[in-house]
């Protein structure tokens, strides 16, 4: 995707009212995308007992300080003994594991199926193809309790392991692979270099915008996840911050006291905030990856 | 493969060994027990269970409830099927349209990409909350008494609102590099053909724009389907009892709340299925090639 | 530097496809070899069977004195040069052409000896550091050229390297590999589907047809004296004429039953067969003894032109030097007996 501004030719002043109209859309769908947050951020920097009055605010207050403070550092859960902080770095650890075991699983099992002949080629692709049939959400359960009798519950492990079993990535770096050409990898092997080293020296230096691009893609995959965190953790300690919405809603749904309305909607801000970020500082090969990853 | 590929023995087979143990061990272990166990009757205390053939997917398909979760299934992803991809590809034609801001507009567009459901699901509760909802206030300023988590077809609408909210970037992105990988000669040449831009979009633009469509189309019902857990999670509050749910969310409800694993596993099984038969229309569909390349 | 001896090679896909049918060959040290022929003829199979990119169905295939079809191609002492130029993208020039090297455990020093000898000698020095994405399509065939020099190799390799450039750029650097390959003196194979290329940089040309060599010989050989109907087609530019005609064995071919030629030296094939006449080796005539020829429609050269016309009802080219004469529509030519080629009308086989 190169630049966005259409070069048609037109003519100025007949499409003048076009173009208002053009731009209100644009201009209403963007506020569309935007009203939830920028009230959740304007509301987050408002005192509890006020938003229990007044509702949602439309402009800053001003505890702000206090509220993502709260949120960052307060030991919260039931325990006590969970903060902000370590949700972060939990989501972090999350998000970046997830995107590098599935960058690392991925290619080699890619470079496999592309540039090798051997008699299984076929059988493995539809094995791994076949996991694209079964979302990790109707197998939810079997799953748990699969990973339970290994004894993975509770661990980065356990949380982040089982999310690996898909084929997204294979086939992300298989089309991409195809679409190398074929004369490379022959004159490697003119220039004597074998499998390893073509891997290592041309193939994935040449990847380097692909493997930045499906990185986004899986750390906001990984960081976003919430299902199998909620089902796998129940030690506070390994909680993320998707996750920790649930702790949230779950005390607001039961307490009888001011929900903490504003610690709430700082934490949701912090929790989309690194992803959010990723996303559109690196817009290009986020959209690259993901047009080209879903083909 | 490659014509000229390598033909190493053991290496591929190295290669691929990670991939396909974590795939054994967490995929076809856990979907093979799903419909195994679907056959059996267990006891809630984990007292063994008992062979009881097809009588789980018999309770299920006679249970007035799965019914009615199957038919708002049914309605909810039309609704946020249709009316993401209509708001998407209004707003992306236009993106596509304009010469100021397309830029800004684009990133405006698809940041929501990034948040998690459950964290827009959070928002969403709050917005449309009895006691401090914006929503709320503006239902109540039209005069009806909105109220999240108690009526049915209001906790319905709030899932709806939001599940589109988070799926437009994605088809907006599509749509739009769809847009933009349409040739200009192909523009052009309709520009001399055909004076009118409502013609001109019916007629040339919308069916370049066939196989996005109808890829997003797969997209946006699995994402319906299963993606939109998180929010439906958060907004009925870990209350399901008198709101409305999808099929996904029932397996974890009757699976985890209920302890019925045989219940639970059959509609796991029926979900498989599911999925298989979308996923054989969408190859189907790509076996015909609606392009024209 | 090495001859190349081929025997009996063949080459079927699993798919039961015969690709290069069994064909026998040697190639002199030092010696240019082009296969020429339609795509799908199978001379790219051909040639990357030598490099050992495809594998040998059948047969042996010798580079100097070793057997090589079950080395690798690395192995094999040959270089190649490729079609798309298959740089590394992410390499630098220096790199690119040092790869080769590197995985050879040559030393940092020879390394650094032999690229710079060969970015010398293709004028590079400048581009070193630069990526192949950073370069014309000449730099970036000179680069393809220069990977293939360090190494040093007994063989060279090139599948169609020019057919990316411009017409202009294509003929300069036919001259230049030409040039480059004498003065190394390095035994090369060249695969083109050009035949100007072909008849060009050969000392011997492989017309090849449907996965069969149809003939090989030097460019004038193959020129004079086409072996079958498709070599006469396939080389020359505009190609040779070829008209269905009827020879009665005693020194005359008959077109259409009224026009007649005359044969230089008779042939015991009486009956049908092909005629093929070269455009270039008709002249305008006037006499008595001319055949008719309807004219058409005339293509400009410049130096020639092409008059394009019907010759005793069939379709007919004559390449006539220009000087800009206003032209009859109908004329009359001038078939020397010595321009007339036949061939067996079913066969397509010289006569």
């Amino acid at each position: 995707m190169t630049d966005t501004t259409s070069t048609t030719p037109r003519a100025k002043k007949r499409f003048r009212w076009s173009a208002v109209f053009d731009h209100s859309i644009l201009i209403l769908g963007s506020l569309f995308m935007l009203l939830p947050v920028f009230l959740a951020l304007t509301t987050s920097s408002h005192d509890n007992v006020e938003i229990q009055r007044e509702g949602l605010k439309f402009w800053f207050g001003s505890d702000i300080d206090e509220n993502f403070g709260n949120a960052m550092f307060e030991k919260g859960g039931f325990t006590k003994t969970v903060t902000g902080m370590t949700m972060l770095m939990n989501s972090f650890i999350l998000g970046i594991g997830f995107a590098i075991g599935k960058i690392i699983l991925s290619m080699m099992a890619a470079y496999a199926i592309v540039y090798f002949r051997f008699r299984f080629a076929t059988f493995a692709f539809w094995m791994i193809f076949t996991t694209i049939l079964l979302p990790l959400e109707v197998r939810i359960l079997p799953s748990y309790e699969v990973i339970q009798s290994i004894g993975l519950t509770n661990s980065y492990t356990g949380l982040i392991v089982p999310l690996l079993a898909s084929a997204t990535g294979t086939f992300f770096f298989r089309q991409f692979f195809l679409s190398v050409p074929e004369e490379l990898v022959e004159a490697a092997r003119i220039d004597g270099a074998g499998p390893v080293k073509f891997f290592i020296d041309i193939l994935v230096p040449l990847s380097q915008t692909m493997i930045a691009a499906i990185f986004i893609i899986m750390f906001v995959y990984g960081w976003n996840q919430y299902l199998w965190p909620t089902l796998i953790t129940t030690d506070e300690g390994l909680f993320t911050l998707v996750r920790g919405i649930r702790q949230i809603i779950q005390a607001y749904a039961e307490g009888s006291e001011i929900p903490e309305y504003g610690q709430a909607m700082a934490l949701a801000l912090i929790a989309m905030l690194p992803p959010v970020a990723i996303v559109i500082f690196f817009q290009s090969w986020f959209v690259k990856g993901l047009v080209e990853s879903d083909k | 493969m490659k014509r000229a590929g390598f033909a190493n023995y053991w290496l591929p087979i190295l290669l691929l060994l990670p991939q396909l143990t974590i795939i054994a061990v967490f995929f076809y272990w856990p979907a093979f027990n799903a419909v195994q166990s679907s056959f059996y009757l267990q006891d809630p205390f984990g007292f063994g269970s008992q062979f009881v053939g097809f009588e789980n997917y018999a309770d299920l398909f006679a249970s007035k409830e799965y019914a009615k979760v199957a038919r708002f299934t049914l309605l909810f992803t039309l609704l946020v099927t249709a009316t993401s991809l209509a708001t998407a590809l209004l707003l992306a034609v236009k993106a596509d349209k304009v010469l100021r801001g397309a830029r800004t507009y684009k990133t405006l567009l698809m940041w929501v990409y990034a948040v998690a459901p459950p964290v827009a699901g959070l928002m969403g509760v709050m917005l449309f909350d009895q006691n401090i909802g914006s929503v709320t206030d503006l239902f109540a300023w039209f005069g009806y008494d909105y109220r999240l988590g108690v009526n049915y077809w209001d906790t319905a609408f709030a899932m709806i609102i939001v599940s589109v909210w988070i799926q437009i970037p994605v088809n907006f992105i599509f749509f739009l590099s769809g847009l933009q990988s349409i040739p200009q000669h192909v523009r052009e040449a309709a520009m001399i053909d055909n004076p009118s831009g409502f013609g001109r979009f019916w007629q040339i633009t919308f069916p370049l724009l066939a196989p996005t469509a109808f890829f997003l189309l797969i997209i946006n019902i699995t994402y319906a389907l299963f993606d939109t857990f998180g929010i439906i999670d958060t907004l009925v509050k870990n209350n399901p009892a008198s709101n409305p749910m999808t099929l996904v969310y029932k397996v974890f409800v009757d699976g985890f709340r209920g302890n019925d694993m045989g219940g639970s596993s059959a509609q796991s099984v029926v979900l498989m299925v599911l999925v298989l038969a979308l996923t054989i229309f969408q190859f189907r569909l790509l076996e015909r090639r609606i392009h024209y390349t | 530097m090495a001859n190349v001896s081929v025997k009996n090679i063949r080459k079927t896909y699993p798919n039961g496809t015969e690709a290069v049918m069994p064909c026998n060959f040697d190639i002199a040290d030092g010696e240019l070899v082009v296969l020429v022929g339609p795509s799908g003829c199978g001379k790219s199979t051909l040639l990357r069977m030598v490099a050992g990119l495809e594998d040998i169905t059948d047969g042996e295939l010798q580079i100097g004195d070793r057997v090589v079809n079950d080395l690798d191609p690395a192995e094999r002492d040959i270089a190649m040069v490729f079609q798309n130029y298959a740089l590394y993208p992410h390499m630098s020039v220096y790199k690119n052409m040092a790869y080769g090297l590197k995985n050879r455990g040559t030393s940092k020093e020879d390394i650094d000896h032999k690229v710079r000898e060969a970015s010398a000698m293709l004028n590079l020095d400048d581009y070193l550091d630069r990526r192949p994405s950073q370069l014309s399509g000449g730099q970036r065939q000179r680069v393809a050229m220069g990977r293939a020099i360090v190494r040093d190799p007994a063989l060279f390799l090139f599948d169609e390297p020019l057919s990316n450039l411009d017409a202009k750029l294509r003929n300069q650097m036919r001259i230049e590999i030409r040039n480059l390959q004498r003065r190394l003196g390095v035994t090369a194979m060249y695969v083109t589907h050009d035949q100007v290329e072909a008849m060009t940089m050969a000392d011997r040309i492989f017309v090849l047809n449907a996965g069969r060599i149809e003939q090989v010989g030097t460019p004038s050989e193959i020129y004079r004296t086409p072996a079958s109907t498709f070599v006469a087609s396939f080389m020359g530019a505009p190609p040779m004429n070829l008209l269905p005609a009827t020879y009665n064995g005693n020194g005359s071919v008959h077109l259409n039953g009224e026009t007649s030629l005359k044969v230089d030296a008779p042939k015991d094939h009486i009956g049908d067969i092909q005629l093929g006449i070269r455009p270039e080796e008709v002249k305008l005539a006037t006499g008595k003894s001319a055949t008719p020829f309807k004219l058409e429609l005339i293509e400009e050269l410049g130096a020639s032109r092409l008059l394009h016309g019907k010759l005793a009802g069939h379709d007919f080219t004559v390449n006539a030097p220009n000087n800009d004469a206003p032209l009859a529509d109908n004329l009359m030519l001038d078939i020397p007996s010595d321009a007339l080629h036949m061939f067996d009308h079913e066969t397509g086989k010289r006569l």
